[in-house]
C-alpha cells in the first residue's frame, strides 16, 4: 500500500473532529420559528380574557389596519419585563391585541393593573388552541398582522428596548 | 470497618434523600406558578375507545414538546404539552388521521415538532451517506476477495 493511503483514515477522523468541534462551538438557536409567517391568520373567536376589555376574533383583522398580536400570560415572567416596551409601542401608535394563554380573568386584571394595559382587546386561549394554530411555541411572542389579516412578522421572546423601533418599522411595512 | 458500613450507607441514603427533596422543591416551584388553570380535559385522560387511545398514544410519542425541547408530549408535564395532548386526542376522536394531525403541526412548526425522520433538503445526507459507505465498503471487500481468488 502506498504511503499516502495510510493517512486517509486519520484525515477523515480529523475532518469529522473539526466539523463536530465547530458545530459545538456555535451558539444554539432554540427558537422555533412559525411557518405561518406570510400566511393568513387562522380562524379564531376568543371570549374576553378580563371583564374590562373586549375579546378578539380573527374576523376583526383584515380591515386595512395593521396590528400587533401579543401572545402572553399573567403567569409568564418575561411578560412583566416586556410590559413597559409594549406600552411604549402603544404610545407610539401601535394598536396591540393580546391573547392570554391559560389564564384566569382575575389574574389578567391584576396583571394589567400592576404592569399597565397596552391592549385594545385581550382574548382568552384556555387550551392554547390559537397558539398552536399560529405556530407560536411559548410566551411571550408578538406577531405583526397586516391590513389584509396576513401574518408578516414574528418576534419570539420578550420585547426589549431595541426591538421597539424594529416592530414599529415592521408595522409600517405591513400598513403599506 | 464492617460494623460501620451499614450505618454509613444509611447516612448516605439520608443525605441523598434530603438533597433530592431540596432539588424537587426548587424544581417544583416554577411549575406550580404556571398552573393557573387546570389541565385541559384530555391532557391526562385517555379516550374511552381503547383503539383510538392507542392511535393517539402512538402519535403523541412522536410529537416533540415545544416548551421542553427534549421530550415527547406524552412524556412532559408542561401545560403546553398537556394542551397538545388534548388537541391530539380530540382530533383522533373526531376521526382525523394521525398523519394529518402531524402534517397540521408540521405546517406550523416545521420538522422540529416531529420525531419521525423525514427526507428533506437538509436531512437527505443522513439517508444517502450510509448507503454510500455501504457501497464503498462493499467495493473494498469485493476487491480483496477478488484478488485472493
Amino acid at each position: 500500500m502506498s504511503g499516502w493511503r495510510l493517512w486517509v483514515p486519520l484525515l477523515m477522523f480529523a475532518g469529522f473532529f473539526g466539523v463536530a468541534g465547530y458545530q459545538l462551538s456555535q451558539p444554539k438557536n432554540e427558537f422555533i420559528e412559525s411557518r405561518m409567517v406570510g400566511r393568513e391568520l387562522p380562524y379564531f373567536d376568543l371570549r374576553p380574557a378580563t371583564t374590562d376589555l373586549p375579546g378578539i376574533a380573527s374576523a376583526q383583522f383584515g380591515d386595512g389596519q395593521p396590528r400587533l398580536l401579543n401572545i402572553w400570560a399573567s403567569w409568564c415572567v418575561p411578560c412583566i419585563a416586556e410590559a413597559p416596551y409594549l406600552e411604549q409601542l402603544q404610545e407610539q401608535g401601535a394598536p396591540i391585541v393580546g391573547i392570554a394563554i391559560r389564564d384566569r380573568p382575575e389574574d389578567v386584571a391584576r396583571f394589567l393593573e400592576r404592569h399597565g394595559n397596552p391592549y385594545v382587546a385581550v382574548g382568552a386561549d384556555d387550551l392554547s388552541e390559537v397558539q398552536f394554530a399560529i405556530g407560536s411555541s411559548g410566551v411571550p411572542e408578538t406577531f405583526v398582522i397586516d391590513g389584509q389579516g396576513r401574518i408578516t412578522h414574528q418576534h419570539i421572546g420578550d420585547i426589549r428596548e431595541t426591538d421597539v423601533p424594529v416592530l414599529l418599522e415592521k408595522l409600517r411595512e405591513a400598513g403599506a | 470497618m464492617t460494623a460501620l458500613r451499614p450505618f454509613s450507607a444509611a447516612a448516605l441514603r439520608q443525605a441523598l434523600m434530603a438533597l433530592m427533596a431540596l432539588l424537587m422543591l426548587s424544581l417544583g416551584a416554577p411549575l406550580l406558578a404556571q398552573q393557573s388553570l387546570p389541565p385541559a380535559p384530555y391532557a391526562n385522560r385517555q379516550l374511552d375507545d381503547p383503539a383510538q387511545e392507542a392511535i393517539a398514544h402512538e402519535l403523541m410519542a412522536t410529537l416533540r414538546c415545544l416548551e421542553c425541547q427534549s421530550q415527547a408530549i406524552n412524556d412532559s408535564d408542561s401545560p403546553m404539552a398537556g394542551d397538545m395532548r388534548h388537541q391530539v386526542r380530540i382530533s383522533v376522536a373526531s376521526g382525523e388521521h394521525p398523519e394529518a394531525i402531524r402534517a397540521w403541526l408540521m405546517e406550523r412548526y416545521g420538522d422540529y415538532v416531529s420525531y419521525t425522520p423525514q427526507v428533506s433538503a437538509t436531512t437527505w445526507p443522513l439517508f444517502v451517506v450510509p448507503l454510500l459507505i455501504l457501497l464503498v465498503a462493499g467495493a473494498i471487500f469485493w476487491r480483496r476477495f477478488a484478488r485472493r481468488a
